[in-house]
């Protein structure tokens, strides 16, 4: 579904991702993991279109898409959750699942109809936010809610958008264990729907969920395949999981 | 009709007006009250791409001056009929608009506000230099712009209930349009542009747009201005004047419906009072140093504007 | 087109971009540091201007009152700066834009109330008055010359004084990285006020060096303002380097500008063509100079923020 062939992008002198290459296959999940500023939001925004390409090509669906705009990835079917939480946060959590719902129902170059009147949008939005487990608090203001809350509102947002893959920015950052379990169900259920690229460091979570994981190290792949191999990999091991293993 | 009312008190207040003024023969406050009115039109443009759209247009005095001018130009130029100097004027704003929203849109921050600000001092050199059209003294019209119908303009009375009914009609078109989609898009904008544009939404064609919608409302009370005075000036176009559009939204409250009107007759009636009152004596000429020490306090200490203070909702 | 008024006008140049340079200094350094749009800087340039009037009135002699203006103007500044401008520094532009710009009303109506509405004499220095020779045999007004060593000499204090000490270092990192000077110990607080007083002085210096040439009026604040605005802009926010480059680039784009676009146009069209179009086309010039680089290089020649 979702090709990345020697995609690099520097900033000045630093080189943040460097030649990746990787393919995320229909249905799947597949986690990409690496240490601390191993480039793996960069790489999250360039798959996303927030962030250009230096080298390299992106293919989505079959379609290049590395020079296509952010909205227009959404448009094809390419969403995204972002490690800082980025909600509408005056906005309630119907309202913000309801604006995300209206970007892809047809064009809001309308100025007269008071959105209020459109159920639709507002049924849609509903489900969605029953779906994440925020069923009960649509009325609250998106900046009031729970840490964990947002973060699955976070998530509900970049499912409202209908996609076929969604990049999944560390949703579990910040979460405690009783909202990391929920989270990871949340996950195990939308996997159902949407192909899945995940970046977390939450081990517990990424070896029960992902099919397949590549590991980023400085920028460059170091390793992919399955959870197995990964964790028996001397060099990821060396790298990276070493110490979280031993621990 | 409950969200109606206080507008259709509002109306009805506004209708009663001048009938009242005239009977304490007060007429020269029915001359001022049109004045209030077409800043309120000019206000409300600016709370538009503003307060709802988060873009600090430091520029807006542009298409407020623009709009005036043409009007002001084809009257020289023996174009008087108000159906098409009046839809021109609209016209020119929004596609100033569009150039200078198009360029200044690319940036962000403080080099929006700069390079907005800088485009409305171009176009007040531009107008400045025109010459033949009054350059710095400005252009002075041989009268109002026609209707037709038999209805004259000239008179007081007739050219207030026009602007009145203007300012309804555009109040009512902001107010469907703020909460249409297009309304909640553009706000969702400004609360995080990042994620409306994760979401899936061109941000910058709505930013456009939305800004082009507001120079057109301002280029129609720019219009209207040109007509209140029978006289145009480049100062209309002066980085002082957008200054001016901006103090009325923030006084009156960014982003609140009504922050535009509110903020046009607090101010005014300020500059009014104070610089009209007998009892002040000459000091009555710095009317200008109380309304920058309100301002300040307002920013300072209110900076929900009057219209937030009085429980006014903030859209979003 | 002469050699002469070639030489004269780059001359103006000069003159007029390092006047500008001293009130776009002391605009990009709060900027830059202090993260504060400040409109009002335009007003601590007009009452630098009225001080000086004043004090040359009363004291007969313009090399005295200058210091006593400077000084002046720079402690209404840290008193601005302490107890109003301080509150701005957390809150966003948009508030710092509406405060200041209400500072330029106050500013302007107790000029007005303090000194009347009527501009003010101030007389070149008495022996300036008259043109000097030039090499070459050209004739200057010799005030202007001191204009333009005024302006180098302070340019290159200023240089010395960001580049080689320890206050400049100091400021140099509060441009680039504002918590990291923080966290380095620094006190704040008062570098900031210091950093303003300086400004003021800076632009007390502008305007008294220009009051001969320009009218001391009320208002004169705000038209030279823009143009520090556009210069740091095209400059770099809070880079003095970008500052200077960009205010020399302005004042030649503006005098050039309005020199010579009224003569080319007079030779390609029409003089009538040169007196209609040719003000306007050259006031706009420094506009389309910040937005071509704004938009080649967004961040400005010489950005100081990493």
């Amino acid at each position: 579904m979702l090709e990345l062939a020697g995609v690099s992008k520097r900033f000045g002198g630093v080189v943040a991702t460097d030649s990746v290459t990787l393919a995320v296959a229909s249905g799947e999940v597949h986690a990409l993991i690496g240490p601390n500023g191993a480039g793996k939001t960069t790489l999250i925004g360039q798959i996303s279109g927030a962030l250009g390409v230096d080298d390299g090509a992106i293919r989505f669906l079959g379609q290049d898409i590395t020079r296509a705009r952010q909205h227009q990835r959404v448009r094809a079917g390419l969403a995204r959750s972002y490690q800082i939480t980025s909600i509408f946060r005056r906005f309630s959590v119907l309202d913000n699942l309801a604006l995300a719902v209206q970007a892809r129902s047809g064009s809001s170059f309308a100025f007269w109809r008071p959105v209020a009147r459109e159920a639709a949008l507002f049924d849609e939005a509903r489900g969605l936010a029953r779906e994440v487990g925020l069923g009960e608090r649509l009325e609250v203001l998106a900046g009031n809610l729970a840490h964990g809350e947002q973060r699955a509102l976070e998530v509900a947002l970049a499912l409202a958008t209908q996609p076929k893959l969604v990049l999944l920015d560390e949703p579990m950052a910040g979460m405690g264990p009783e909202d990391s379990q929920r989270m990871i169900a949340l996950i195990a259920r939308i996997r159902e729907q949407v192909t899945v690229l995940l970046v977390e460091h939450d081990m517990d979570a990424v070896f029960r969920l992902a099919d397949r994981i590549t590991v980023l190290v400085n920028g460059r792949v170091i390793a992919t395949g399955a959870p197995e191999a990964i964790r028996t990999h001397p060099e990821v091991m060396r790298a990276y999981l070493g110490d979280e293993l031993a621990a | 009709m409950r969200p109606f009312l206080l507008p259709l008190v509002l109306l009805v207040l506004a209708g009663a007006f001048p009938f009242a003024m005239h009977a304490m023969d007060q007429g020269f406050y029915i001359s001022f009250a049109t004045r209030v009115l077409i800043y309120a039109m000019a206000a409300a443009s600016l709370n538009l791409v503003l307060g709802y759209g988060g873009m600090v247009s430091f520029g807006h005095a542009a298409f407020f001056g623009a709009g005036a001018y043409i009007v002001g130009i084809l009257a020289v130029e023996g174009v008087t009929s108000a159906w098409i100097a009046w839809p021109l004027a609209v016209l020119v704003a929004a596609l100033a608009a569009l150039v200078i929203g198009a360029i200044s849109l690319r940036t962000r921050g403080v080099y929006f506000i700069m390079i907005t600000l800088a485009f409305a001092q171009m176009m007040y050199y531009v107008f400045v230099s025109l010459k033949a059209y009054g350059g710095d003294d400005g252009l002075s019209l041989p009268a109002r712009s026609q209707v037709g119908f038999g209805i004259d303009l000239r008179n007081d009375f007739t050219w207030y209930f026009l602007v009145l009914a203007l300012l309804a009609a555009t109040l009512y078109l902001l107010h469907r349009l703020v909460n249409a989609r297009f309304g909640r898009v553009i706000v969702a904008i400004r609360e995080n542009e990042t994620r409306a544009a994760a979401v899936g939404y061109p941000v910058y064609r709505y930013k456009l747009v939305c800004f082009m919608i507001s120079g057109a409302i301002a280029g129609l009370a720019g219009a209207l201005i040109a007509n209140q005075t029978n006289y145009v000036s480049p100062a209309l176009l002066h980085w002082i004047t957008s200054g001016t559009l901006m103090i009325m939204v923030i006084l009156g409250g960014v982003g609140r419906f009504w922050g535009g009107p509110v903020g046009a007759a607090v101010l005014l009636t300020l500059e009014e009072m104070i610089s009209g009152s007998a009892a002040l004596g000459p000091w009555a000429l710095h009317w200008q140093l109380p309304v920058g020490v309100v301002l300040l306090a307002v920013v300072l200490f209110a900076p929900q504007g009057i219209a937030g203070l009085l429980g006014g909702k903030r859209h979003a | 087109m002469t050699w002469i008024l070639f030489l004269e006008q780059s001359l103006n140049s000069l003159q007029f971009g390092l006047m500008l340079f001293l009130l776009a200094a002391g605009l990009t350094l709060v900027f830059g540091i202090m993260d504060m749009i400040n409109l009002a800087h335009g007003s601590l340039y007009m009452i630098g201007a009225y001080f000086m009037a004043t004090f040359a009135g009363a004291t007969g002699s313009f090399w005295l009152a200058l210091p006593l203006a400077l000084a002046a103007t720079a402690v209404v500044g840290a008193v601005l700066e302490i107890s109003l401008l301080r509150r701005l520094y957390e809150r966003d532009h948009l508030t710092q834009v509406l405060a200041t710009f209400a500072i330029i009303l106050i500013a302007n109506e107790v000029v007005r109330i303090v000194w009347g509405p009527q501009s003010l004499m101030l007389n070149a220095p008495a022996g300036l008055t008259g043109p000097i020779t030039l090499p070459g045999g050209m004739q200057y007004a010799s005030y202007r010359m001191v204009i333009i060593a005024v302006g180098a000499v302070v340019a290159l204090l200023l240089y010395l004084l960001v580049t080689k000490t320890r206050v400049g270092m100091l400021v140099r990192a509060g441009a680039s990285n504002r918590e990291m000077a923080i966290a380095m110990g620094v006190d704040i607080r008062r570098l900031f006020t210091a950093v303003f007083a300086l400004g003021a002085a800076l632009a007390a210096l502008a305007g008294a060096m220009l009051g001969p040439i320009l009218a001391v009026e009320v208002g004169m604040g705000e038209n030279i303002l823009i143009l520090a605005f556009v210069v740091i802009v095209i400059g770099g926010i809070g880079s003095i380097r970008g500052a200077f480059v960009g205010a020399l680039l302005v004042g030649m784009v503006d005098t050039m500008g309005r020199a010579l676009v009224p003569i080319a146009f007079a030779e390609i069209f029409s003089p009538q063509a040169a007196s209609n179009l040719g003000p306007s086309l050259s006031s706009i010039l420094i506009y389309v100079l910040m937005a071509a680089v704004l938009f080649l290089r967004p961040q400005g020649l010489f950005p100081a923020r990493g």
